[in-house]
């Protein structure tokens, strides 16, 4: 036993005829380190860790099934993530996300954000903007999110689902409103179909609408007389020796009538201008006889003068008296 | 009679609860040991870059080979299964989740084992058996530093780079696969990734590679070295060499449903 040669692991176990060993190993530790570098790089960026971000906090009355990591979307497209969750001092959820500072121009004051909870899958975030041309969301804003739940709202539809099942079952059960109105029906259409027809449900009963059928008769014929008396009644009027033509006629005759008076009267006018003249120069001849008047009173002031001067002069004559011719 | 009854009973649990304690001091050992600066001396550090080439680079074509193939199985089964379902875009998420978080870091392990760390165990043993252990010992060699611990450091790195390049190669071919070949769809695909990977994720999928590598480097070799024997002891049926597969395996199981527990509770 003491005889064996001393072993030299290394000698032994080291074989020699890999060349570059020493080299391939760090070749392979370096590529080792790259891998798990370059992992850890692109882990870090799918986390977002080298974005420029702006915080955008909402505020949700229930966080349930938002989790830190899940995605703000605009029009489908992931524009920012939870950054993280917390409650607020009134019992809210708030949830703090980071909206990547290349898409935060896609948010403006007047965005709305909802948290739409599907029945499959985890909720969604999102966000709509209506008006593009607000101003841009400011870093740290505070929104409200508008929260839809569609497996929350299957219980209530189950529960409205049920109340109407319930009123239709009550609606249909024998001695419900509906079934003596379905029955009524039915004796309606029977009274349809029999003797009067919709007349008799009109009315009520046969007799009644017999009664209604006779007052029809009735009136039939007396339009039928209507009828002949109008017919009396245009000859009557519009006949050939009827009122119209008469009337017609009568007017003609007072149209010439009317036409004599306007002659008549024309000739009167006529005479009346003539009357105009006449008494237009009756005025002129009283306006000289004034004149003349007025000569002949100078004249027999001037006569009386010279009968008074011959009178004084002329003694024979005692009678001084001048007689007017 | 009573007393050589439960020394009967309590003996193989202690003997149990030994072999752990020596599983755990010789992972001490070999900490403090690559740790060390003189560990990486001329002589220990060929023997160190030997196991480290020998374990790693003739298995990580074919390992990476076959993930391919089961990754491309694996993605047109969910895929076409999500589609029948109106589920896909949860598709390759699950994928990422079931290749890269869970399948790929264990059968990178197990890999390891098979190839490399259970045939070292087998060496060291054989070392024990043709009294060379003994006589390296004698001559003022350590041979745990000198033997051990490379063939430990070497199966580590192999089972953290077998199942890095695996998780990358998945993730390529499941892109390839999903979105075929175009760069159109790496936003998204990134994105969906960023998800999956939250930091808590992340520290349990690193923490649970290294110690799956270190769980299949360290049972073989402390199953060489102290003949651990499992609780029912050695006989026909049960060879030292099964007892510390079984013990790997029940390790590696653990430290799965702890990150599973991790992961998703």
């Amino acid at each position: 036993m003491s005889s064996k040669p001393p072993i030299d692991p290394a000698a032994q176990d080291v074989p020699t005829n890999v060349s570059h060993l020493e080299l391939k190993a760090k070749l392979l530790m370096v590529f080792m380190v790259l891998l798990l570098s370059l992992s850890a790089l692109y882990v870090m960026y799918a986390r977002g860790a080298f974005d420029e971000t702006q915080r955008l906090v909402l505020m949700a009355e229930d966080s349930e099934g938002v989790v830190v990591g899940m995605d703000l979307t605009f029009s489908g497209f992931p524009i920012g993530r939870v950054h993280g969750i917390e409650l607020a001092e009134d019992g809210k959820a708030r949830l703090l996300i980071d909206v990547t500072a290349k898409d935060a121009h896609w948010l403006r004051t007047s965005s709305i954000f909802t948290l739409v909870r599907g029945i499959v899958g985890s909720p969604a975030i999102r966000a709509y903007t209506g008006i593009p041309t607000d101003p841009p969301l400011p870093g740290g804003a505070v929104r409200t999110v508008l929260q839809g739940d569609t497996s929350a709202e299957i219980p209530k539809v189950i529960a409205a689902a049920k109340v109407l099942i319930e009123n239709l079952t009550e609606l249909t059960s024998s001695g419900s409103p509906t079934s003596a109105l379905l029955s009524n029906l039915q004796t309606t259409t029977q009274r349809l179909n029999g003797p009067g027809g919709a007349m008799t449900v009109l009315l009520g009963g046969e007799a009644e609408a017999k009664k209604v059928m006779q007052t029809l008769e009735r009136t039939n014929a007396l339009l039928a007389r209507l009828d002949s008396l109008t017919a009396k009644a245009d000859t009557q009027v519009f006949g050939e020796q009827g009122l119209m033509p008469k009337t017609r006629a009568t007017v003609d005759q007072l149209n010439a009538l009317l036409g004599d008076a306007r002659t008549s009267l024309q000739k009167v006018d006529a005479v009346l201008k003539d009357a105009q003249v006449i008494s237009g120069n009756a005025k002129d001849a009283s306006a000289d006889l004034g004149a003349l008047r007025g000569e002949v009173d100078a004249s027999l002031r001037k006569v009386q003068g010279l009968v008074t001067e011959i009178n004084r002069k002329w003694p024979f004559a005692r009678d001084t008296e001048i007689k007017l011719p | 009679m009573t007393r050589n009854l439960t020394s009967t009973t309590a003996q193989p649990v202690l003997h149990w609860l030994a072999d752990w304690w020596r599983l755990i001091h010789l992972g001490a050992v070999i900490l403090v040991l690559a740790l060390s600066p003189s560990s990486y001396r001329r002589d220990n550090r060929l023997q160190m870059v030997w196991h480290i080439y020998r374990n790693t680079a003739p298995i990580l074509l074919s390992f990476s080979v076959v993930s391919a193939l089961v990754t491309v199985v694996l993605t047109r089964i969910v895929l076409t299964t999500a589609l029948s379902y109106g589920l896909t875009q949860y598709a390759l998420q699950v994928l990422i989740r079931v290749l890269v978080l869970e399948l790929i870091p264990l059968t990178a392990a197990l890999f390891v084992a098979l190839r490399s760390t259970i045939p070292d165990g087998a060496e060291i043993a054989a070392l024990h058996a043709n009294g060379q252990w003994a006589q390296m010992r004698t001559s003022g060699q350590d041979p745990l530093r000198r033997e051990v611990l490379p063939r430990v450091v070497a199966g580590l790195l192999a089972g953290v780079t077998l199942a890095a390049l695996s998780s990358i190669v998945a993730l390529v071919v499941a892109y390839a696969v999903g979105y075929g070949f175009t760069l159109s769809g790496l936003p998204a695909y990134t994105r969906m990734f960023g998800q999956v990977f939250s930091p808590a994720v992340s520290l349990i999928l690193v923490l649970k590679t290294v110690l799956f590598s270190l769980a299949v480097s360290l049972i073989p070799m402390a199953s060489a070295l102290y003949g651990l024997r499992g609780l029912y002891g050695a006989s026909v049926r049960t060879s030292t060499d099964m007892h510390a597969l079984v013990r790997m395996f029940s390790v590696l199981l653990l430290i799965e449903v702890a990150s599973l527990v991790g992961n998703y509770y």
